[in-house]
């Protein structure tokens, strides 16, 4: 069997799953019943400076019929007082002294930072976050994202934190930068022990076309809130692998973003997170998701053999390489199986007004199931993308493996296209209907 | 004497002669899903909170689980959770009425949207796991004591699986030459086949390695004192009898037949399982409703269901009902039996008309009538099967019949012996005998542990 405990940066925890800061770690009440469901770890709903929220605070992208496929959120740091969390905190610790509790922390001037740190550890914490995230209400004090976004605020904030701390400190990083290694390089060289990314990006989660305000409405106005949610997971991945990849950070990573089930805590280990968060799914569907997720990844785990998260962490990373390094000579074309198809024909109009014109209709038009003109097929997988059968488009190999070139050797070799009519370029073989065709096809 | 003619009309099914004609006579209602209807059907799941699914399942699978553990494809793991809470989970996603308990309560319904078909979801991750002959569970190392475990039932076959997961040795005791009791020998064919219930229980088998002895009934005194000795406690899976008599005249005539003897001749022979042309079926509960289209589906061409009281009054679920009226079964309500008539062979029966008056069903004077017809199916509820009870040293029996036990435990009052099942119960469900077959477990678990 799997064994899914952990030791992130010296925390030890029973399993990788943590409640992210935020609401659902709001109270000892919370943190003590989602520990009792299973949850390995928690990281306190951030603790700093006296705040007043506003209400309304929320708003979702529903996808479909899928709700809050993305959410949003406009509120600030905890806004009960410093005492009761503290109390809070020391009585979840007595009765689960195994798990991992974590102060996330968000002050300003050193001998704040100082006191306050002094303050949970006395409390009983196993370790420190530092919220350099949130992206409103906080960065305009001059805390949160502000000093995120400022790798050398980030390093001297950080090395204050490291001069009363006598455990394990991890910063959180906002995404709202364009280099995510930068603060992530500050934060190691501030003397941090982990980084924990991404918090929420800045964003506006829709607008209500009537009353000509964006979501969520405070009154008659609104603001930008921070993204989280499913939605933002690719995004949170990228930062992930390209903080995992950096040589400057190797530090241990506490992967967040849109985890709601099994298959995203699986994917966010391999690309390099050795303890996982969660906020938004809990507030979806509560602290019961974990029954889902510890028993998805354990069945992995056993399936691949893996006995601990050690082993796996970052397995992604050695394949995921920069573009000019993929093999060009690598190809697949697309397959429809007569026989699951049911003649939907998306991919077809997807192919032919969005891709490359590879897939052709019969010209019995009792005969709804499309071909792929492989001649013309570039192997882009957009129609095994939009295709709602499963297994039924799939991308089959047609080189024999023999050769491998990429654009760097090819450009060390000096074989590279240099004019659009080159016979080296790549779309030059490639079969487009003449423009008027497009009127012959009219309906 | 009033006589009602049924038209005889062209049946709708051809007798069966063929073992492909008998498959399409009865073809599977609920058909096994395909990975792509089990995703899109598993992405309408809410994954409720405190699920009224879970509490009306009378195993509490933690449905919102293994349905978004389908969705998430970790299927092995969905089936894992089936299992933990139903050893005949697969079995019972097909023949459960999932109408009137886990479908029935979705909160889609509250909304006019259609349930999930929690039934076939539960069937297409048990089937995956079966068919990859996935172990998902170790069975703890072998204990000294032995149980002896009386019928393979699903009772039996519940309480033998989770007696092995805690180590102890099961030795099941089977009257006949197949396992499953009245799922193979009882349950209709259009519901699930013969082949899925074997296996399931060579899964179940292979898995947890209890042993059982076919062809072997336990039946008197002797009998059950070389168990009592052999063993250190003895599980009572025997379910219930053949079917009641109606104690009224003719019924020892040929082509008039119980109906749980009709179904186990059918789900054993099939091809070879005579029906009349004109067929009536006495009775008003689920058996009935199953004998009925069961006689439909093997070609006859008229079939009357008759029952004493009023359509309300009637016990079978209303998509039971519904699934006999489709297939042209014509039911006629308020109509006790006083005879079967015929000379040697079945050539009608003699009805009187009944009323309910101050709650109670009355014959209505002068108002008998006769149908013609060529056979009479008796789906008048099963015996219990007191007689062999009653060999058992201070078992105790409710007025009903039925053993009496602790809730908690399946105690009987006799510490050593446990029962579970429609023995117990008095006749409910597959997915009943199987939640308490494994509650049983439980309490001979505890039981051994504190000798
Ligand atoms: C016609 C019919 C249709 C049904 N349809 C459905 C349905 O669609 N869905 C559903 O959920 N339920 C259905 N049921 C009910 C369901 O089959 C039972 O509730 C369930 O099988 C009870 O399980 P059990 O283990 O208690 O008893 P049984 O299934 O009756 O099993 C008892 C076993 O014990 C054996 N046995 C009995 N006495 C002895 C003895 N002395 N020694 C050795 N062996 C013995 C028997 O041979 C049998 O194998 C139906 C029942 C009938 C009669
Ligand atoms: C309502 C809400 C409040 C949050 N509050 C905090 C906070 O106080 N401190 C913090 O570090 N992050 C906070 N976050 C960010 C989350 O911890 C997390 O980084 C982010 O939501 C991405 O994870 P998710 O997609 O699982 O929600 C908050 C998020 C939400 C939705
Ligand atoms: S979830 Fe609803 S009830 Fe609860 S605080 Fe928010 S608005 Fe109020």
């Amino acid at each position: 069997m799997a064994d899914l405990s952990i030791n992130f940066a010296g925390i030890k925890a029973p399993n990788p799953f943590w409640l992210a800061s935020g609401p659902p770690t709001n109270s000892g009440y919370q943190v003590m019943k989602a520990f009792d469901a299973g949850w390995g770890g928690a990281i306190w709903k951030t603790m700093g400076i006296p705040i007043i929220n506003v209400s309304s605070r929320y708003g979702a992208v529903n996808y479909r019929d899928t709700r809050m496929a993305g959410f949003s959120n406009i509120e600030l740091i905890s806004d009960r007082p410093l005492k009761d969390n503290l109390n809070e905190f020391e009585e979840v610790k007595k009765h689960f002294p195994n798990h991992a509790l974590i102060a996330s922390l968000m002050v300003q001037s050193r001998k704040e930072w100082h006191q306050i740190v002094t303050d949970v550890q006395n409390a009983g914490a196993d370790g420190l976050e530092l919220n350099f995230g949130c992206p409103h209400g906080m960065c305009e004090r001059g805390m949160g994202s502000a000093v995120g976004q400022e790798p050398e605020v980030l390093q001297t904030v950080t090395s204050w934190v490291m001069e009363a701390a006598k455990i394990p400190v991890i910063v959180k990083l906002t995404p709202n930068i364009s280099d995510i290694t930068e603060p992530a390089q500050a934060a190691r060289r501030g003397g941090a022990n982990a980084i924990s990314l991404i918090n929420t990006i800045q964003s506006l989660i829709g607008v209500d076309i009537d009353h000509f305000v964006t979501f969520p409405v405070v009154g008659t106005q609104s603001t930008h809130g921070g993204y989280c949610g499913p939605a933002v997971k690719p995004i949170a991945l990228n930062m992930v692998k390209n903080c995992a990849k950096h040589p400057g950070v190797q530090l241990p990573i506490s992967g967040i973003g849109g985890i709601e089930n099994w298959r995203d805590a699986v994917e966010f280990i391999l690309v390099g997170a050795s303890s996982l968060q969660v906020c938004t799914s809990v507030m979806h569907y509560g602290f019961g998701i974990i029954r889902e997720l510890k028993s998805g990844l354990e069945c992995y785990m056993d399936e691949k053999g893996f006995k601990t998260i050690d082993e796996m962490v970052g397995k992604a990373l050695p394949n995921i390489t920069a573009w000019e390094h993929l093999n060009l000579e690598y190809k697949i074309v697309a397959s429809i199986s007569d026989e699951k198809c049911i003649g939907c024909q998306l991919c077809y109009i997807a192919c032919e007004d969005g891709a490359h014109q590879a897939i052709e209709l019969s010209a019995d038009i009792q005969n709804r199931t499309p071909k792929i003109n492989e001649g013309n097929c570039v192997g882009c997988n957009l129609c095994s993308l939009v295709c709602p059968v499963e297994g039924c488009i799939t991308m089959i190999r047609k080189d024999d493996g023999s050769k491998t070139v990429t654009w760097h050797e090819r450009t060390e070799a000096q074989n590279i296209p240099t004019t659009f009519d080159d016979t080296l370029a790549g779309g030059l073989a490639h079969h487009v209907p003449h423009p008027t065709e497009a009127l012959k096809r009219r309906k | 004497m009033e006589k009602i003619n049924f038209l005889l009309s062209m049946a709708e099914f051809n007798i069966p002669k063929t073992e492909e004609g008998f498959c399409r006579n009865f073809g599977q209602i609920k058909p096994l899903m395909n990975t792509t209807e089990a995703f899109y059907e598993s992405s309408r799941c809410l994954f409720c909170y405190d699920a009224p699914c879970v509490k009306a399942c009378p195993a509490s699978i933690d449905i919102p689980l293994f349905i978004r553990q389908i969705h998430t494809n970790n299927i092995f793991g969905a089936a894992k959770t089936i299992y933990e809470s139903n050893y005949l989970g697969n079995a019972c996603g097909k023949v459960c009425p999932t109408e009137v308990l886990c479908e029935g309560v979705c909160v889609f319904k509250k909304q006019k949207i259609k349930s999930l078909e929690i039934g076939r979801l539960q069937t297409f991750a048990t089937t995956t796991a079966i068919v990859h002959n996935k172990k998902l569970f170790a069975v703890s190392e072998n204990k000294r004591a032995k149980v002896a475990v009386i019928g393979a039932g699903p009772a039996g076959i519940a309480c033998a699986c989770e007696l092995r997961l805690h180590g102890y040795l099961v030795d099941i005791y089977e009257e006949k030459a197949q396992p499953s009791g009245l799922l193979i020998h009882g349950v209709a064919p259009y519901k699930i086949e013969n082949l899925e219930i074997t296996t399931e229980i060579n899964y179940l088998q292979s898995i947890f390695g209890f042993t059982v002895h076919y062809n072997w009934p336990i039946k008197t005194k002797t009998d059950l004192q070389k168990l009592e000795k052999t063993y250190s406690a003895i599980f009572l899976g025997i379910g219930l009898g053949n079917t009641r008599s109606l104690n009224i005249r003719g019924e020892d005539l040929k082509n008039c037949i119980g109906a749980t003897e009709f179904i186990e001749h059918l789900k054993l022979n099939r091809l070879t399982t005579g029906v009349g042309k004109k067929v009536v079926v006495l009775g008003g509960g689920n058996t009935a409703m199953d004998a009925a289209s069961d006689a439909a589906r093997m070609g006859a061409e008229a079939v009357i269901l008759a029952y004493r009281g009023n359509k309300a009054e009637m016990k079978a679920y209303h998509f039971e009902y519904e699934l006999a009226k489709n297939v042209g079964v014509k039911a006629i309500f308020n109509a006790i039996p006083l005879a079967i008539t015929g000379n040697g062979q079945v050539s009608g029966v003699k009805f009187q008309k009944t009323q309910t008056q101050n709650g109670k069903l009355q014959p209505v004077a002068g108002s008998e009538f006769s149908i013609d017809c060529d056979m009479v199916i008796k789906a008048t509820g099963q015996k219990k099967q007191s007689d062999f009870l009653k060999l058992i040293d201070n078992l105790k029996l409710d007025d009903l019949g039925r053993i009496v036990t602790q809730a908690e435990n399946g105690q009987t009052t006799n510490p050593k012996y446990f029962a579970g099942g429609d023995a117990r119960n008095g006749g409910t469900e597959v997915v009943n005998a199987a939640a308490e077959g494994k509650l049983a477990a439980k309490g001979i678990v505890d039981f051994l542990k504190e000798m």
